[in-house]
């Protein structure tokens, strides 16, 4: 009596989460998109309406396509480095060894410490006089002298991009590792006493176990990945010489250093337009998951 | 079974220890780095265990005297649970009712799918509407207001994770319950919440972290000790004048303990929680 059709109880149930989210999303979005075509600053002038200037100026900006890049960048290389550690990390655990237990339960350890904690902490560790890379990496004769990892162009992104994968190929591997143990043991024997080997069983035995939640795991990673503020502001702040410099970033700082509101705004929406097109992959792939479990 | 060699057993045991020194190394070195002193830290070569523990920055930082770095640390660490708290609260009471009405009506689900795009958006996309907003209502550096500002992260995904939580809970009961004549909120309090009361913990210790982490709208939108959270607190000293390095991995320990002992401690129904939660829909 509560399925087949849509009660006006349930409309009623719905009724404070709506008023929440209109409150708080739906008019700030709706706002965003109207001050987008405007040229308002944070203080003083509320703006006149300049039409799709601001997103013309926008997108051939160089900022914008540096920006742009460097988001792509520290996305595709963080998440495909998750997804593989993730993957091999679950396989291994997936097997017996002493300490089986306490490893996966260690796994927890990344993802629970706060994104700010772990960005302080790498910065810490990236430091370039009494930091703990330089001390080990010259401890054990891989580095001659101190180098500044963060103030480096050459490396800060490539610091930035190991200090997200450390926080999250954990999260990847329990993901991986939960669709492992649903791999039912008698299909592996069977394949074992085929005499497929350990590629083959990985190929056709595993991966149609996996691939569902890596595809999941896939998509919002990469979201989230490409929403990235937290980890760079703290750790390099978009430099050096603006070369780790994310969308988000220079939406802060055209908005809100430069009270260019009206550009910050155009500037958003191009980043949402861009994770709304992730977001749709991502519900596609979850009806063909949900209609394949069933 | 699988037959393994001795050198493959070697080899899964070499790799198992790699992986745990990974995940544990950096963690190990904040925690010595907050009990090193300074000329420990700053040694060369660099001492990887101090020369003698000194525990002198836990005190600075729990000691509440007027004008210290203490009371200013204390300030956002209570802000940080006064925020969390209040969005968390806050964000439960509406997707209660909301999780249940979907999880009920298959034929919402493209408001589900609505909802979850919304989690998703970026928080740029909303920041400068809400600061305007806040600013408004005279709400910008103000506990109170950030909460509001979290309710537009914290509200999507607990009905999204309370909407799967409900979903195996059994139709029949209700049905029983409805012809027993029971009214709407008599069966939400009665006959579902006891029920959905493991889902609803597990979803409360989700949004309360994720509040406990949150960052970018509490950079933009407060300022001082009213309402600064500790998120903010830490990223003022690692990006601040403080040369204090083991002041830095203090303050990270202490804003790390609480998600991290809730991992440990409830390790196995966050991790069916994070590797299910996605799947379902």
């Amino acid at each position: 009596m509560f399925s087949e059709r849509m009660s006006p109880r349930a409309l009623l149930l719905m009724l404070p989460l709506v008023l929440v989210m209109i409150a708080v999303i739906g008019w700030p979005l709706v706002d965003t998109i109207r001050l987008s075509m405007t040229d308002a600053r944070l203080a003083g002038t509320s703006g006149e309406f300049i039409g799709a200037d601001n997103y013309t100026k926008t997108v051939s900006s160089r900022n914008f396509q540096s920006a742009f890049w460097a988001t792509m960048r520290f996305s595709v290389w963080s998440v495909s480095i998750e997804l593989v550690l993730g993957v091999l990390v679950a396989l291994l655990l997936n097997q017996r060894f002493y300490g089986r237990t306490l490893l996966r339960a260690l796994m927890i350890l990344p993802w629970a410490l706060p994104t700010v904690v772990n960005a302080t902490l790498w910065r810490l560790i990236y430091n370039p006089e009494y930091g703990a890379l330089n001390a080990l990496l010259t401890q054990i004769g891989m580095l001659d002298a101190y180098r500044s990892w963060l103030g480096e162009p050459s490396s800060a992104m490539t610091a930035l991009i190991v200090a997200d994968v450390w926080k999250n190929f954990p999260l990847v591997a329990l993901i991986a590792l939960a669709a492992l143990q649903a791999v039912p043991k008698d299909i592996r024997a069977a394949a074992i006493s085929d005499g497929a080997n350990a590629w083959k069983r990985f190929r056709y035995v595993i991966m149609p176990y996996l691939i569902g939640p890596l595809m999941v795991a896939l998509v919002l990673r990469t979201i989230e990945a490409f929403k990235v503020f937290d980890l760079i502001w703290i750790m390099t702040r978009g430099g050096p010489a603006n070369s780790t410099r994310s969308l988000s970033i220079l939406v802060y700082q055209e908005a809100f250093a430069f009270q260019r509101v009206g550009s910050g705004a155009s500037l958003a929406l191009i980043i949402t337009l861009i994770i709304t097109v992730l977001a749709v992959a991502y519900l596609m792939i979850m009806r063909r998951f949900a209609g394949e479990a069933r | 079974m699988e037959h393994q060699s001795r050198w493959f057993r070697l080899f899964i045991h070499l790799m198992a220890l790699l992986v745990a020194l990974i995940i544990l190394m950096p963690l190990a070195w904040l925690f010595v780095m907050s009990i090193s002193s300074n000329a420990d830290l700053s040694a060369k070569p660099l001492r990887w265990w101090p020369n003698e523990i000194d525990i002198s920055r836990y005190a600075t930082l729990f000691d509440r005297s007027d004008n210290s770095a203490g009371q200013a640390f204390m300030a956002s660490l209570f802000n940080s649970i006064k925020v969390a708290g209040m969005a968390t609260i806050a964000a439960i009471m509406v997707a209660i009712p909301a999780g249940w009405a979907l999880s009920r009506n298959p034929r919402l689900g493209w408001v589900l799918g609505g909802i979850i795009a919304t989690y998703m958006l970026p928080p740029v996309a909303l920041s400068i509407p809400l600061y305007f907003i806040l600013a408004k209502f005279g709400l910008l550096n103000n506990v109170f207001g950030l909460g509001l500002v979290y309710l537009s992260i914290l509200a999507p995904f607990v009905t999204w994770l309370l909407k799967s939580g409900f979903d195996p809970i059994p139709k029949d009961l209700e049905r029983a319950a409805a012809i027993d004549g029971a009214r709407l909120d008599q069966m939400l309090r009665i006959v579902i919440l006891p029920l959905a009361m493991p889902v609803i913990a597990t979803a409360t210790i989700f949004a309360f972290l994720l509040a406990w982490d949150e960052f970018f709208y509490a950079l933009l939108f407060t300022s001082n000790q009213d309402a600064k959270t500790l998120t903010v607190a830490i990223a003022d000293l690692a990006g601040g004048r403080v040369s204090d390095y083991g002041l830095i991995a203090t303050a990270g320990v202490i804003a790390a303990l609480p998600p991290v002992l809730i991992g440990i401690l409830m390790q196995r129904s966050l991790i069916s929680g994070l590797t299910n939660g996605g799947v379902k829909g």
